[in-house]
C-alpha cells in the first residue's frame, strides 16, 4: 500500500463544502470513474454488458443507475461509468477484465472533478450557470453542456433537487468560483 | 429654504399608482426632493415643478422628458456616484428609491446656464454634415484635436472611468411561449396561455406590468383597466407555469426562437443585497413568442416644440394618471386624433387646467370642458428654461398666445415593430393609421397582437392577444380557449400630420437635434436614400434609436423626394431594443474570471515555493522557482539548467496534451495521423512523431507510446493540445470511419512529472517500486512501461527527455501528483534534486535544437525544421503529398542555430538575419531567429533561426537585426545542437 496523500480537485486534502442559503455544493473526489467505448462491430455486445452491470445501456442523454455503478452516455457507443473510489479505485482494469477486447475502457477518476449541487433554489442556481433546462430534465438524464466556458456534464439523479455536475479536474478551481457566484445570486 | 429641506410636490396630483404612505427622498443636480413609491424619477421631478432635465447633444437647448417611457430622447442623466456612477439613463424609467441621487449632464457648469449653450446661437453652422464638412483637413488633426474637442462639446454622460463594482449575471430560461410587452394584447396572451398549462414567460421593461392600462381610464370587463391588470397579473403569478419579468426588456430576437432579455434586478434598490446582481442577460429559448409591445405616440414638428414642458400628449396622460402629477398647472394639447382629446379630457377630470386643443382638423369633436381650436396649428413656442406661451396660428389666419406651462403633441401613434426587424423583416405601411405595421417576414415563431400590430383599441389589444395565444397553443398542443372582457373598442383613424408648414428649427430628432431643415439639406445635398439621411443628419442614431423621431424624418424625406414613405423605406432596426450596459454583456466574464483557468497537480505546491505563473492557454504554469537571495529571473532560471545538465531536477509537464487511442487498428490510424511510421513501433516502446496538416505544413509534434498492440498514448504541445484532439476525433469519424479506433483524452486523468538530469535514474531507483529494473539494458531510451511508486501506486513511465539529458517522464493520477512532486523534493534532497519551471524547460529545448511552438508557425515544414527524413516516403499520411508540392517543397529554409560573435551580444527572437554585407531591408533577408535564450551550457545567448539555405551555410557571419529595437548584432550560423549533438546524454 502506498503513502502518499491524494488532494482532491479543488486543492484541499478534503472535499470541499460550501453552503449559501438553501444550497450546498459538495466536492466529490469519492467518485472513480473510467470511459467504455464500444469497438467497431461490438457494439450490442458491449451495451450486453452495461445491461449486465447496470440494469440498462444508457441511451443518448441517459443516466442509469446500478449498484454500485451508475452509467451515463457520452456518445455514440460511448459512456462513462462511475462507483465509489473507495471500493473501486481500480474500476477500469474490472471493466476492461469484464468487457475484455469488446470494449476500449480509460481510466477517467482524475480526469474530472464532480461537484454536486443540493438544495432548493438548484434549478434557478443551474438557469445561471448553463443553457440546459433543468426542470425538464427528469432524474436519469445526462447532458454535455459548457459552464463559464469549460465543458461539463450535468447529470440529474435522485434526489429530485440535486444535480451532479462533472467538470475537467484541473478548471476545477473555476468552476466552483462560478457556480458559488451562481449560487449567491439565487440563494 | 437651505439646501437640505425638500421643496413642496406642488404638481402633484389626486389619485395614482402611488404608495403615498412611503415618501422617498431623492437628489437631482445636488438639490434634495422627494417623491413616491410609484414614482420614476421623471415623474418626481414634474411632481417637484421641475420640467428641466437635461441639455441637448449638439445645440445644448434645454430640455425636459419628451415621453414617460424607455423610448426617451431627451431626460437623460447620470445614476448614482462613485464607481457605480452611470450615464445617459433615462429619468422616465428610472424608479425611484431613497437617496436616488441623480445629476444632469451635458451641461458646464450647470444645467441652468450651460455656457455651450453658444451652439444654439451659432446652429446656422452647426448644419447636417457640420462635422464632415468641417472637420476634414489635415488629417492628422482628428485624432489629437478634433475628436477630443467634438466629444466634450457633444458627449452625453460620463462614466468614471473605475471597474463597476456590482455583479452582472448571465441565464437562460427555457419556455413554450414568450409573451413580449405586459399591455392589453401581452397580458391577454399570457393569461390564455398559462390557463391552458404552458410554460410562460411574460416580460416587460417596466416594473409595474399593464402597459398603457396604467396610463388610460378606461374599463374592462367593468372594471377599472389598471385593476384589471392588477387583477390579472395576480392570477399569473399564481400560476406555476407562468414567469413574470418586470424590469425585463427583451432587447433583441435572434435565431431558432433565442430572445435576449435583461432583468434589471437591483438598479431600484439603494443597496445591492449581498452576492446579488445589479442586472440578468438571460437568453431565453422560445417555441413561439408574441410581440405585444404596444405603440409610441410620435410628436408633431414646429419650430421650437423642444422646450421642456413640451411632450407628447400620452406622456401628459401618463403622468397625471399613473404618476398623478401634471407638468404643469395649465396646459395645452395639439393634435390631429381624437387621442388628444382623451390626454385633454383625463387633465381636465384631475383638476388640471386645460388652455385650449389645438386640432388641425377642421372637423374637430367640440368640449364642454374646454375649448377646441379646429383647424387651427402651433407655430412656435416662448420660454427660455421651460415652456412658457405657445404661439398658435387659427383657421382663420389669426394669432392666439396660449399661456402654458406643458403642451402635449398627440401625432398618432407608431407600433412598436422593432423587434419583428431584428431578422431583416421589413415592416409594411398601413394607410389606415399612416404608420408602419409588421409584414413581411416576421422571426419564425414569432406573431405580433395588439398596438404593436396596428390594432389601437383596447379590445383590439385583448382580442389579438388571445388569438395570438390560442395559435400558438394549438400548434404547440396546448388546449387553449380565450375568454374576452368586455372593453372599448372606438374605430381609431389616424390621419398623418408631420410638421407645421414653414417651420424651420422644428425639431424632429430631439436627441440628436435633428430639425427640418436638416433633413432639407440633406435632401438637397443628395443623401436621400434612408440610410444615408440617418448617417448624414445623425436622424434616429444614439440610445433612443429614433423611436420618436424616425417616421417623420422619412415623410419629410417622402414628401421631398415626390415618393410616399414606403416608397422611401425605412432604416434597418437592430438590436438592442433600448440601451445596455456594457457590463451586463460581459457578465461574470471580466478580470480574473475572464477566462477559466487551468491549475496543475502541483499547482498549490509550485505556489508555495514562491514560483511565478504564466498562461499557456488556459493553463498556468510555473516559470521559476525563486531561492533567497536570487533578485533577477535569469538567476533562477541559470541555475534550474545548470542543475538539471549537472544533476537532476523536476518539472510538471501535465500540460502537454494526452490522448489514449486504443482499437485494433489504432496503430493504423497514427500512421495517417503522423508523417512517420508508427504502426512498426514496438510494446513498450515510445516514438517521437510529427503531424502535417493537410496542406503539408507541421501541425505539431509529440510522442506516441505503445502500451500494447491496441494501446497508444500519444502527446501533443500544450497549445495545440485542443486543436490536435479536434482534429484526430475529425479524422476517426469523417476520414477513417470504418476503423476500429476509440479516442479519449487522458491530458488531465495524469500528473506527469519530468525527471531530468544525470541523476534522474539514481532519483527514480528510490520512487519507483523494486521490481521494476531501470537499468540501462532493462529500460532504455524511448522505453515506456506501467509501474507503481511509492509502495504500489499505479503510474506510467517514459523514457523521454525534452532537455537532451538523460530523462524521464512519470505519470501518476493526478490527486496524488503534489504528494508525488514533495515526495521527489523529500528523495532527491541529497542529490541536489532541484525544481524547474518552463522558462529553464525553453532554454533547455533552445539548447538541444527541439522544435517548438515558435517553430510551428504553421509555414514550416517538416523539411524546413530538419526533419524531412520523417515524412515517410513508404506510406500516405495526413499532409504527406502536399509537402512534397512544388512550392512548398522549393523552401530551403532550414532550421539551424546562430550564436554571436560577441559572447556579451544580445540575440532577439524575431530579428532578421541579413548577409554579412548588402542592404538591410525586407529584400535582402534570409530568414529570421524564432527562438532566443541566454544558455548558460554555452556561456552566451544563442537562437534558433530559419535561414534560407541554412543547412549549407553552418559557420558563416551573418547580422542579426532590429530595426525597430536598433539592433545590429554579428553572428555565427552553427548547428541547431548546442549540446550533445550527438545524444550521448540522453542515452546514457
Amino acid at each position: 500500500m502506498h503513502d502518499l496523500t491524494p488532494i482532491a480537485p479543488l486543492g484541499g486534502t478534503a472535499p470541499r463544502e460550501d453552503v449559501v442559503g438553501t444550497l450546498t455544493l459538495t466536492e466529490r473526489p469519492d467518485v472513480a470513474l473510467a470511459s467504455v467505448a464500444a469497438r467497431l462491430g461490438r457494439e450490442a455486445e458491449v451495451r450486453g454488458h452495461l445491461t449486465d452491470l447496470l440494469g440498462r445501456a444508457p441511451g443518448p442523454g441517459e443516466a442509469v443507475q446500478g449498484d454500485p455503478e451508475t452509467g451515463f452516455w457520452t456518445g455514440p457507443d460511448q459512456w462513462m461509468v462511475d462507483a465509489p473510489h473507495d471500493t473501486h479505485e481500480d474500476l477500469a482494469d474490472r471493466l476492461e477484465a469484464r468487457m475484455g477486447e469488446a470494449a476500449s475502457v480509460t481510466e477517467q477518476t482524475d480526469a474530472w472533478a464532480c461537484l454536486d449541487l443540493r438544495g432548493e433554489a438548484m434549478e434557478e442556481a443551474m438557469a445561471r450557470l448553463c443553457a440546459l433546462d433543468l426542470p425538464s430534465m427528469a432524474p436519469g438524464t445526462a447532458q454535455r453542456t459548457t459552464i463559464h466556458h469549460v465543458g461539463c456534464f450535468v447529470i440529474r439523479r435522485d434526489p429530485p433537487d440535486g444535480t451532479r455536475i462533472v467538470g475537467p479536474r484541473a478548471s476545477a478551481g473555476s468552476l466552483h468560483h462560478a457556480i458559488l457566484g451562481a449560487m449567491r445570486s439565487v440563494a | 429654504m437651505n439646501d437640505m429641506s425638500e421643496p413642496p410636490q406642488v404638481n402633484r396630483l389626486e389619485g395614482g399608482r402611488l404608495d403615498r404612505a412611503r415618501p422617498l427622498r431623492f437628489t437631482f443636480d445636488g438639490r434634495s426632493y422627494t417623491g413616491l413609491r410609484g414614482d420614476t424619477l421623471a415623474s418626481a421631478l414634474l411632481a417637484n415643478g421641475v420640467r428641466l432635465m437635461g441639455r441637448s447633444f449638439k445645440y445644448h437647448r434645454p430640455r425636459g422628458p419628451l415621453t414617460a417611457g424607455s423610448e426617451e430622447p431627451n431626460a437623460l442623466v447620470e445614476l448614482r456616484t462613485g464607481d457605480r456612477q452611470e450615464p445617459n439613463t433615462r429619468a422616465t424609467t428610472a424608479e425611484l428609491y431613497d437617496g436616488l441621487s441623480a445629476r444632469s449632464q451635458n451641461r458646464w457648469p450647470s444645467l441652468a446656464f450651460d455656457a455651450l449653450a453658444i451652439n444654439d446661437r451659432l446652429s446656422p453652422f452647426l448644419t447636417a454634415g457640420f462635422y464632415y464638412k468641417t472637420f476634414m483637413w489635415p488629417a492628422a488633426f482628428w485624432e489629437k484635436l478634433y475628436e477630443p474637442i467634438i466629444r466634450r462639446a457633444a458627449g452625453l454622460g460620463s462614466v468614471s472611468g473605475a471597474p463597476d463594482p456590482d455583479d452582472y449575471d448571465k441565464g437562460f430560461r427555457h419556455c413554450d411561449l414568450l409573451v413580449i410587452g405586459a399591455g392589453p394584447a401581452g397580458l391577454m396572451a399570457a393569461l390564455t396561455a398559462g390557463r391552458a398549462g404552458a410554460r410562460v414567460i411574460l416580460a416587460d421593461e417596466d416594473f409595474e406590468m399593464g402597459g398603457r392600462l396604467l396610463s388610460e381610464r378606461l374599463e374592462i370587463g367593468g372594471d377599472a383597466a389598471d385593476a384589471w391588470a392588477a387583477a390579472t397579473v395576480a392570477e399569473l403569478a399564481s400560476l406555476p407555469n407562468v414567469r413574470l419579468m418586470p424590469r425585463g426588456t427583451v432587447i433583441g430576437a435572434w435565431d431558432h426562437g433565442t430572445y435576449g432579455v435583461v432583468e434589471r434586478t437591483g438598479d431600484h434598490l439603494a443597496v445591492l443585497p449581498d452576492g446579488k446582481p445589479r442586472q440578468v442577460l438571460w437568453r431565453v429559448y422560445a417555441k413561439r413568442a408574441i410581440l405585444a409591445a404596444g405603440a409610441t405616440e410620435r410628436p408633431i414638428a414646429f419650430d421650437n416644440n423642444d422646450r421642456p414642458g413640451v411632450m407628447s400628449a400620452a406622456a401628459l396622460r401618463t403622468y397625471a394618471n399613473r404618476y398623478a402629477v401634471t407638468a404643469a398647472p395649465r396646459v395645452a394639447v395639439f393634435t390631429c386624433n381624437d387621442d388628444g382629446h382623451r390626454t385633454a379630457r383625463d387633465l381636465h377630470r384631475l383638476g388640471v387646467r386645460v388652455a385650449a386643443v389645438v386640432d388641425t382638423r377642421d372637423d374637430a369633436p367640440a368640449s364642454h370642458d374646454y375649448e377646441v381650436l379646429a383647424g387651427a396649428q402651433v407655430r412656435d413656442t416662448r420660454g427660455r428654461r421651460g415652456l412658457t406661451f405657445v404661439e398658435v396660428t387659427l383657421a382663420d389666419g389669426g394669432t392666439r398666445m396660449l399661456e402654458v406651462g406643458a403642451l402635449g403633441m398627440a401625432g398618432g401613434w407608431n407600433p412598436n415593430v422593432h423587434l419583428t426587424c431584428h431578422q431583416r423583416g421589413r415592416p409594411v405601411w398601413d394607410e389606415g393609421i399612416a404608420a408602419f405595421v409588421p409584414g413581411g417576414a416576421l422571426p419564425p415563431g414569432m406573431a405580433v397582437a395588439g398596438a404593436a400590430n396596428g390594432r389601437l383599441s383596447t379590445h383590439g389589444a385583448l382580442s389579438e392577444g388571445a388569438e395570438a395565444a390560442v395559435a400558438a397553443g394549438t400548434d404547440l398542443g396546448f388546449a387553449t380557449n380565450a375568454e374576452l372582457p368586455e372593453a372599448e373598442d372606438a374605430p381609431v383613424a389616424q390621419a398623418p400630420f408631420w410638421y407645421v408648414r414653414g417651420s424651420e428649427r422644428a425639431f424632429l430628432d430631439q436627441q440628436n437635434d435633428v430639425t427640418v431643415k436638416d433633413v432639407k439639406l440633406s435632401h438637397q445635398e443628395g443623401f436621400r436614400a434612408v440610410e444615408h439621411l440617418k448617417r448624414y443628419t445623425t436622424l434616429g442614431m444614439a440610445t433612443d434609436q429614433g423611436k420618436t423621431s424616425n417616421l417623420a424624418g422619412l415623410a419629410i424625406m417622402a414628401e421631398l423626394a415626390g415618393k410616399t414613405i414606403p416608397g422611401v423605406g425605412t432604416t434597418m432596426f437592430r438590436p438592442p431594443y433600448t440601451p445596455v450596459p456594457i457590463a451586463t454583456f460581459a457578465g461574470r466574464v471580466r478580470g480574473r474570471a475572464f477566462h477559466p483557468t487551468r491549475l496543475t497537480p502541483t499547482h498549490r505546491w509550485a505556489e508555495a515555493q514562491g514560483a511565478p505563473f504564466v498562461e499557456a492557454g488556459d493553463w498556468l504554469r510555473a516559470q521559476w522557482f525563486p531561492r533567497p537571495g536570487e533578485t533577477h529571473w535569469r538567476q533562477s532560471v541559470d541555475r534550474e539548467v545548470a542543475a538539471v545538465r549537472a544533476g537532476v531536477g523536476v518539472c510538471d509537464c501535465t500540460t502537454l496534451g494526452k490522448v489514449d487511442v486504443q482499437g485494433t487498428d489504432a496503430a493504423a490510424f497514427l500512421d495517417a495521423v503522423y508523417a512517420n511510421r508508427m504502426s512498426t513501433l514496438a510494446p513498450g516502446r515510445v516514438r517521437y512523431g510529427l503531424m502535417l496538416r493537410e496542406d503539408g505544413a507541421v501541425m505539431d509534434d509529440g510522442t506516441a507510446a505503445r502500451l500494447a498492440p491496441d494501446h497508444f498514448v500519444v502527446t501533443t504541445t500544450t497549445a495545440n493540445a485542443g486543436a490536435v484532439y479536434r482534429h484526430l476525433e475529425f479524422v476517426r469519424q469523417c476520414l477513417m470511419p470504418d476503423a476500429d479506433v476509440q479516442l479519449i483524452s487522458v491530458t488531465e486523468a495524469w500528473a506527469q512529472l519530468a525527471v531530468a538530469g544525470p541523476r534522474s535514474r539514481a532519483l527514480l531507483e528510490r520512487i519507483v517500486d523494486p521490481d521494476h529494473d531501470l537499468s540501462n539494458a532493462a529500460f532504455p531510451f524511448m522505453a515506456c512501461a506501467p509501474v507503481t511508486v511509492c509502495g504500489g501506486l499505479r503510474a506510467r513511465l517514459f523514457r523521454i527527455s525534452f532537455s537532451g539529458e538523460l530523462a524521464y517522464e512519470l505519470a501518476v493520477p493526478a490527486r496524488y501528483g503534489d504528494a508525488l512532486m514533495r515526495r521527489l523534493m523529500e528523495r532527491g534532497a541529497d542529490l541536489g534534486v532541484t525544481p524547474y519551471g518552463v522558462e529553464a524547460l525553453g532554454v533547455m529545448r533552445v539548447e538541444k535544437g527541439h522544435a517548438a511552438g515558435p517553430e510551428l508557425d504553421g509555414t514550416t515544414t517538416a523539411a524546413t525544421l530538419g526533419l524531412g527524413r520523417m515524412v515517410s516516403p513508404a506510406k500516405d499520411a495526413i499532409g504527406a503529398v502536399l509537402s512534397r508540392r512544388p512550392g512548398l517543397a522549393e523552401d530551403d529554409r532550414r532550421l539551424v542555430g546562430v550564436r554571436p560573435v560577441d559572447p556579451g551580444a544580445k540575440v532577439t527572437a524575431g530579428g532578421h538575419l541579413m548577409a554579412a554585407e548588402g542592404p538591410v531591408d525586407a529584400a535582402h533577408g534570409q530568414g529570421h531567429v524564432t527562438s532566443a535564450a541566454y544558455s548558460p551550457s554555452v556561456g552566451s545567448m544563442i537562437g534558433l533561426a530559419l535561414l534560407r539555405g541554412g543547412a549549407d551555410r553552418l559557420g558563416e557571419r551573418m547580422r542579426l537585426v532590429s530595426p525597430l529595437t536598433d539592433l545590429t548584432v554579428e553572428v555565427e550560423v552553427v548547428s541547431p545542437h548546442f549540446v550533445d549533438p550527438e545524444g550521448e546524454r540522453l542515452r546514457a
